[in-house]
């Protein structure tokens, strides 16, 4: 906890600027709405909020295994944050197997909340445990508080007629009733929410209630908490805000996209973790005349998308690595027939399976290289939460206004993770111009579907059901404008160089990059996608020990932005972090022939600032030692 | 413009630029051939047509109909067909494929475009080779069929498309031959005519890998009595006298001679389109020269509500629903959910 200047100690509520928790128990303790609800709240006090949900793929592993074990970290502050903290001050164990899986994670020092009841020696055992923690004087170093919450929720229910296990089910809200007594917490949001999600089923509301208001009894009444602690609001740009995942932003993006260029939105997609919520969102437009199809699987997925596209709507798919990899045929087909088309791909840790519901950046060369020949795409990236909402609507731009595939890669921690979003006005977000190749009367001369716009090179969109332009496309080898099958050698290569150079072109129309920090300086920090939030307060950090740092942030992979090569040669180093083995270093060491450094952690998480902090430090020639 | 003003169109204007490139004697030809006279039969603007194929020799079909055309890529069709209708319900569309393309490749796609009632028109180039990649064997190909890739012989069981689409709920199930030319032309009539998945299995000959594949029951000097044509609401009669008949014992067909204090045409499944039940057409497209006279014609033509149909009406009754509670406000949607405001 990072406790303010002068921290101010009233009696027994201190003042705190930032504050991160973690919530663990079994997945099937409720740990992911308990983490949201204290969020909701966190945000609707006026905190700056960011979360990392962190659960197995398992819907329910056995429980009080360590596999079973789900998470959720939320940091809060009164202060600008851009990351859910790297290290929680407060965790919150439901079980033994909570505490051994994320105590490790714990700052030292740092405050432990556990339900005792669940310390048993069945689930000790578990858990790998030899001897209780509680007891054997392991938590030494820690804030221990324990709380027997199952007996207690018992005691707050009785008479209410549930069975045991209903009323066991409700031992999260006890521990979120502490919580938000412990933060000074209102429990109105929460109560609201409980009235709406159990509606008609009064007796389980009811036992909510209770455990919820006797969570927040018993942190009042017992003297187990010597303090409680007040984080203020964060002084946010005036505005009205909502709390939003990445996956909702994408959704809601692509929504408003349409809207801006006036066409129908058709999402065709098949169920993969972590993108499926985004189809569950579009499929829930309907009202707004969203088109989507739950697809037989991930070719069919991109296969309607495309017909979609060239029936003249805004066709798109979304799905991970596993599913990007069966796209692959598809994605050149849309190279090759020059159709607008947007490809999500919510990257995951791979290769294969991999682990489903944990986060990396590993599919960008797939994105940019994996399909047979050249086969050009511009690949984009949002960098934050909110930010997927801005990058859904530009994917839709470039690939109408340049005729092209584009691939969208966002990530686990994007599409899971929550953040406050300054909600925009729609009616100020600029239209995207859209046309359509007009019809052609019979003495018309012969229509030429591959004529390029002499600036963008882009080819007409001509859709079927207008008179005049039938024509015929195709995967095979197009004849420069006239778009009929060719075998001819120069053709080829002049079509090869032509829709490498349309792509190429799509620089001229995507902002400068924006460098935050010294102009010219000692050390550069180029990130893309979701490591924007830890590289940003890592370089935050280094600026305030007066180290001559920048970071810049790539949202704009395929193509990099023209400014690029002359931004790193102002720097005497380079470092490149990266959740992947070095992909966009790979791009940016042959492009700029500058000597980057990689920071390369794959471990299904984001980067904790501190790692980035000290890496860039080491690099530095200096020891982070001290600035603690 | 409105189908009654449409000028009247003949074959000629199906036809496209594109110089034919099927081997010479290739049974493509009269597909293509019927394919452009059936055309103005249905009072479609050519614009509003669309020929959509995967991989193989039928895949380059729409390169030579004067409509739009999409030529994608192997299996695949189905799926952009899908995606296309659903878009644009307005248009009429057709898919070109062959048996390695719709059965082993895009076998899936097949199933899920059948089961969802996708209106889209489906024409099955089955030769029972691979030809375009030069002759392996494929899903069609008969048990022990030498092919370069089965020197040996094939060891795998082919598979009947009829029953694979019947299982999987097609609407309208028909076949014919290439060279039956004025049969083919009608089974395309009809399956254009349908709302809903067509299946059109055409028997076709690639006369360079796999010549006389069909041609023991289809030449013209024996199909009379080696074929049986389905036609709804008639007897299952066949033979050059006319005097041989498929009777149903129990669950299992057999064929019956015709004759006066005998089997009498009474006796005969009469053949009907419109049963919900598949039952028969699995029967049907099980028989099979020698044991049987092969079946050509319309198998099963049942209404269903088509996939863009059904999607449509759920949007307009969304739209419909939320426009009586008051407009719709896409900025208000943004903002759903709780939200906080900052001074």
């Amino acid at each position: 906890m990072t406790t303010a200047g002068g921290s101010n100690k009233t009696g027994e509520v201190t003042q705190l600027d930032r504050v991160t928790i973690r919530f663990a128990g079994d997945s099937g303790d409720g740990m992911q709405l308990t983490g949201t609800q204290f969020t909701k709240t966190a945000a609707l006090f006026g905190n700056d909020v960011s979360t990392l949900p962190d659960f197995p793929a398992e819907i329910r592993a056995p429980a009080g295994s360590l596999p079973g074990v789900s998470g959720f970290q939320i940091s809060f502050s009164s202060d600008d944050i851009h990351t859910p903290g790297d290290r929680p001050d407060v965790l919150v164990a439901m079980n033994p197997a909570a505490l051994k899986v994320n105590l490790g994670d714990l700052v030292p020092g740092g405050g432990i909340i556990v339900n005792t009841d669940a310390f048993n020696e069945i689930n000790l055992k578990k858990a790998g445990y030899a001897a209780d923690p509680l007891h054997d004087g392991s938590l030494k170093g820690y804030n221990l508080f324990e709380i027997p919450m199952s007996t207690l929720v018992v005691g707050a229910c009785e008479g209410l007629g549930l069975s045991s296990k209903q009323v066991e089910l409700t031992k999260n809200f006890f521990a979120l009733g502490v919580m938000f007594w412990l933060y000074e917490r209102s429990m109105e949001g929460t109560e609201r929410w409980i009235a709406e999600k159990f509606a008609g089923k009064e007796g389980i509301a009811e036992a909510n209630r209770r455990a919820l208001r006797a969570g927040y009894a018993f942190g009042e009444t017992t003297e187990i908490f010597h303090t409680h602690y007040r984080v203020p609001p964060a002084h946010l740009p005036p505005g009205t805000y909502r709390n939003i995942t990445g996956n909702e932003a994408t959704a809601l993006g692509f929504v408003v996209a349409s809207k801006l260029a006036e066409r129908d939105l058709f999402l065709a997609s098949y169920p993969i973790t972590p993108a499926s919520d985004i189809l569950h969102q579009l499929s829930s437009y309907k009202h707004l005349g969203v088109k989507t199809v739950q697809s037989e699987d991930e070719i069919a997925a991109i296969g309607a998308a495309v017909g979609a596209a060239y029936g003249g709507a805004l066709g798109m798919t979304t799905t991970s690595g596993p599913g990007m990899a069966l796209k692959a045929e598809m994605l050149g087909l849309a190279v090759m027939v020059e159709l607008p088309l947007v490809v999500v791909d919510v990257q995951r840790a791979g290769p294969s399976t991999g682990m489903p519901t944990k986060t990396e950046q590993g599919d960008l060369l797939m994105s940019m290289f994996g399909r047979n020949s050249d086969s050009p795409i511009p690949v984009i990236a949002p960098a934050t939460p909110a930010e997927c909402f801005d990058m859904a609507i530009e994917a839709w731009r470039i690939a109408l206004k340049h005729m092209t595939p584009v691939v969208y890669l966002s990530d686990a921690f994007l599409a899971t993770g929550a953040e406050p979003w300054l909600i925009p006005q729609i009616a100020d977000i600029p239209s995207i111009a859209v046309k359509n190749a007009p019809a052609a009367g019979p003495d018309a001369p012969k229509f030429r579907p591959y004529a390029r716009d002499p600036e963008t090179l882009a080819r007409p969109w001509a859709v079927p059901g207008t008179p005049g332009l039938e024509h015929r496309i195709g995967g095979l080898e197009k004849l420069d404008e006239l778009g009929t099958v060719s075998y001819d050698p120069d053709n080829h290569h002049r079509m090869m160089l032509l829709r490498a150079e349309k792509v190429a072109r799509i620089a001229r129309d995507i902002p400068k990059t924006e460098v935050y920090g010294d102009e010219r300086g000692d050390l550069l920090i180029l990130g893309w996608g979701s490591t924007y939030g830890s590289i940003r307060s890592a370089v935050e950090r280094l600026r305030t020990r007066g180290k001559r740092v920048a970071h810049a942030h790539l949202r704009y992979v395929n193509p990099l932005p023209e400014d690029l090569g002359e931004i790193l040669s102002r720097y005497e180093r380079v470092l490149m972090p990266e959740l992947n083995l070095g992909q966009l270093r790979m791009l940016v060491r042959s492009k700029y022939l500058v000597d980057a450094v990689g920071f390369n952690l794959v471990r299904g998480k984001p980067f904790q600032i501190g790692e980035i902090e000290a890496k860039a430090e080491s690099l530095l020639g200096e020891s982070v030692e001290g600035s603690k | 413009m409105t189908q009654s003003e449409l000028p009247v169109l003949t074959k000629k204007d199906f036809e496209s630029d594109q110089d034919v490139r099927w081997c010479p004697g290739c049974g493509d030809y009269s597909i293509l051939a019927q394919t452009q006279k059936t055309m103005p039969d249905f009072g479609v603007a050519k614009e509003k047509i669309v020929f959509i194929s995967g991989i193989g020799c039928s895949g380059r079909l729409p390169y030579y109909m004067n409509t739009f055309g999409f030529h994608t890529i192997h299996g695949r069709a189905a799926t952009i067909a899908t995606g296309l209708k659903a878009a644009r319900p307005d248009l009429m569309v057709w898919v070109i494929t062959g048996d390695g393309d719709a059965l082993s490749i895009g076998g899936n796609h097949l199933i899920h475009a059948m089961r969802r009632n996708v209106d889209l028109k489906m024409i099955m180039f089955n030769n029972r080779i691979y030809g375009l990649t030069k002759g392996q064997a494929s899903p069609t190909s008969p048990i022990g069929k030498k092919t370069k890739s089965t020197p040996l012989g094939t060891i795998e069981t082919p598979i009947i498309p009829i029953n694979l689409v019947a299982a999987a709920e097609a609407s309208f199930i028909a076949r014919s031959v290439d060279t039956h030319s004025e049969h083919l032309q009608e089974m395309m009539h009809r399956a254009g005519e349908h709302k809903g998945s067509a299946f059109l299995e055409v028997l076709q000959n690639c006369n360079i890998f796999n010549d006389g594949a069909w041609r023991d029951f289809t030449d013209k000097s024996v199909k009379e009595d080696r074929m049986l044509v389905l036609k709804h609401g008639e007897p299952m009669i066949f033979g050059k006298e006319r005097d041989k008949g498929i009777r149903l014992n129990g669950m299992r067909p057999e064929v019956v001679s015709i004759a006066p204090g005998g089997v009498s045409v009474a006796d005969l499944l009469v053949h009907d389109e419109t049963t919900e039940d598949p039952t028969m057409t699995h029967i049907l497209s099980r028989m099979w020269w020698p044991d049987f006279p092969v079946p050509v014609g319309v198998f099963r033509r049942v209404p269903r509500p088509t996939h863009d149909q059904l999607l449509v009406e759920q949007i307009d009754g969304a739209i419909a629903a939320r426009a009586a509670k008051g407009p719709i406000d896409l900025q208000r949607v943004v903002a759903s959910g709780e939200t906080w405001t900052v001074k």
